[in-house]
C-alpha cells in the first residue's frame, strides 16, 4: 500500500507537506520500473525551482530519467546519503531514499493527486 | 506493431518474474530480480541466459567449408572438427554485415551463429553466395540457445553425467555433442561474459526441460536466470563488441575493435578482402578506445567525444560497471586522437575520461 498521507504527481514523485516545506521522493512504482539506481544528480541547496522544472537526474545501468520539481520554491536540503548509496531510493523510496526538501513559495502550478488517484493511474 | 516472436522459454520468463521487452523482434527478459544482482551472480557463481533469439544457420556438403570461408574474414580453412571461430562477415567495401561464430561440426557440416537483429540479411547474403553442392538450412526456430556462465558453470554441468564425461577435454572455443534425455545437444565452451562458461544448443522441444534441469543442477551453486541487461553489462566489462553499437553498416572490423579476426593471408579469398587490406595499409581512420569516467555520471551511446574543442568521435556503448562500481564506455574516435586526452559530453557537461586497455575486468574464460 502506498502511504495515503502523501500526495503524488504524474511524474511518479511523492510529496510530503510539513507546514511551508515539502519533502520529495520518487514512488515505489517508479523505483521498481527504473531498476537498480546507480547515480543521482540533485540540485544545489538554495536554488529556486518552478513547478515542473527538471531538478535532477536518476541514472540506472540502462537509462537516465529526469526528476521534476513538484512545487515552486527553494531547495532547502538534498539527501547527501544518496551520493554514496543511490540504492536507498530502490530499497526505501518513502524513507531514507527521499530526494530533496523544498521551501514552498507557491503551490499554484503544482499538480498533485491523492494516493488512491495515483494507484488508479499506475494500475 | 507486429506481433513479437517468442523463444521456447518466453512463457517461462513471463511466469517467473522476467521483465519482458522487445529485443530484435523477440519478447525477451531484460532482467528478473535485478540487473546488478544478476551481473554479480555471473561474476561470483553462475547464471543462465536464454539467448534463443540468436540465429543458427547450417551449411552442409563437400564445399561447405570453402563456401563459408569465402564469406568471412577469419580463417575457416584451418578450423578443426569440434572447433569454434569468432569472425566478421563483411561487404566488398569492408563494412561489417554481422559478427558470427562458425562451428566445424564435421568436414561437411558447419554451423553459423548470427545476431537476431541481422538474421534475415545474413541468411539472404549467404544464400545468394552458396557454392555448388552446399545445402543451407536456417534452424533458428527449431533451436534453443542457453548461455551458462560463471566460475561455477562447469560444476553445474558435472551434475549432468553425459556432459561431465566430456567436460575435462572441452577446451575454450570448442564444442561437443552430448545427450539430454536421448536428444542431441551441442555443448560449446563459449560465451559473452568474460567468465568460464558454456553455450548449449538444444532442440526447441527440449528447451524447457533442459532449462529446468540446469536450474536444478545449479541449485547448490545458487544459480538463477539472468536477463539481457546483465548480458550487456557483462560483455561491456569484458570488452566484447556488440553489433549495432561498436559494429555497424559503416564500420570495418579494424574500426570496430575486432581487427584481429581479419586474416588477409588466409588461403581462400573472401568478400571485403581488398578493401580491408587497403584500409590496413592506408591507415585505419577510426579506432575503438576504452574509457573510464571519474565520477558516477554515465556516458551513453552516441555521447560526443572531444579532444580539446575538436569533436573526434562518439561513445558506442556506455554503462555503469557493477564490478568496478564506476562508469565505463567504448568510443569510436579518429585515429589521430587515440593517444590524446579525451573528454565526453554528458548532458551538456564535459567530463575528462581516462583511456584504459581492454578488458575492463580481467578475463577468466580459460580458468576452470
Amino acid at each position: 500500500m502506498r502511504p495515503d498521507d502523501l500526495n503524488y504527481t504524474k511524474e511518479h514523485e511523492w510529496v510530503r507537506s510539513e507546514g511551508q516545506e515539502v519533502t520529495v521522493g520518487i514512488t515505489d512504482y517508479a523505483a521498481e520500473e527504473l531498476g537498480d539506481i546507480v547515480f543521482i544528480e540533485l540540485p544545489e541547496e538554495g536554488r529556486s525551482m518552478s513547478a515542473g522544472e527538471p531538478m535532477g537526474t536518476i541514472e540506472t545501468v540502462k537509462a537516465v530519467e529526469e526528476v521534476y520539481a513538484p512545487v515552486t520554491g527553494t531547495i532547502l536540503a538534498v539527501n547527501h546519503a544518496l551520493i554514496d548509496s543511490p540504492d536507498l531510493v530502490n530499497s526505501e523510496p518513502y524513507g531514507e531514499g527521499w530526494l530533496v526538501r523544498i521551501a514552498v513559495e507557491s503551490m499554484e502550478d503544482a499538480e498533485l493527486m491523492s494516493a488512491s488517484d495515483y494507484d488508479a493511474m499506475v494500475g | 506493431m507486429s506481433e513479437l516472436r517468442e523463444t521456447p522459454l518466453t512463457p517461462w520468463h513471463a511466469e517467473n518474474g522476467g521483465r519482458m521487452v522487445d529485443f530484435a523482434g523477440y519478447s525477451m527478459p531484460v532482467q528478473y530480480e535485478g540487473l546488478m544482482a544478476e551481473h554479480r551472480r555471473v561474476r561470483e557463481t553462475v547464471g543462465v541466459f536464454d539467448v534463443s533469439h540468436m540465429g543458427e544457420l547450417y551449411l552442409r556438403g563437400t564445399a561447405a567449408r570453402d563456401c563459408i570461408d569465402r564469406l568471412v574474414t577469419n580463417n575457416v580453412g584451418k578450423l578443426a572438427t569440434g572447433a569454434v571461430l569468432y569472425t566478421a562477415m563483411c561487404r566488398e567495401n569492408g563494412t561489417v554485415i554481422d559478427d558470427l561464430l562458425v562451428y566445424c561440426m564435421d568436414e561437411q557440416e558447419f554451423l553459423v551463429v548470427c545476431n537476431a537483429s541481422n538474421r534475415e540479411r545474413v541468411v539472404a547474403w549467404i544464400q545468394a553466395r552458396l557454392l555448388e553442392g552446399v545445402e543451407f538450412q536456417d534452424a533458428t526456430d527449431d533451436t534453443a540457445l542457453f548461455a551458462l556462465q560463471g566460475p561455477a558453470s562447469a560444476d553445474v554441468l558435472r551434475k549432468w553425467s553425459e556432459a561431465a564425461a566430456v567436460l575435462d577435454s572441452l577446451d575454450y572455443y570448442h564444442v561437443a555433442r552430448v545427450s539430454f534425455e536421448g536428444h542431441s545437444v551441442l555443448l560449446s565452451r563459449t560465451g559473452y561474459t568474460g567468465e568460464l562458461g558454456y553455450e548449449l544448443y538444444a532442440p526447441a522441444d527440449q528447451a524447457v526441460a533442459l532449462w529446468k534441469s540446469l536450474l536444478e543442477w545449479g541449485k547448490e551453486f545458487s544459480i538463477a536466470p539472468a536477463g539481457l541487461g546483465a548480458r550487456d553489462t557483462l560483455r561491456l566489462e569484458a570488452g566484447y563488441a556488440l553489433y549495432g553499437h561498436e559494429l555497424d553498416d559503416d564500420t570495418t572490423p579494424y574500426e570496430g575493435g575486432i581487427g584481429w579476426v581479419v586474416k588477409s593471408k588466409k588461403a581462400s579469398p573472401f568478400v571485403g578482402k581488398d578493401a580491408l587490406v587497403a584500409q590496413k595499409q592506408g591507415g585505419v581512420p577510426r579506432q575503438l578506445v576504452a574509457l573510464r569516467l571519474p565520477d558516477r555520471a554515465i556516458a551513453r551511446a552516441h555521447a560526443p567525444v572531444f579532444h580539446g574543442e575538436h569533436a573526434v568521435g562518439e561513445v558506442t556503448s556506455g554503462t555503469f560497471s557493477p564490478t568496478l562500481e564506476a562508469p565505463i564506455a567504448l568510443a569510436k574516435v579518429a585515429a589521430s586522437a587515440v593517444e590524446s586526452i579525451l573528454t565526453i559530453e554528458i548532458r551538456g557537461r564535459r567530463v575528462e575520461a581516462e583511456t584504459v586497455s581492454l578488458p575492463f575486468v580481467p578475463s577468466r574464460v580459460k580458468v576452470s
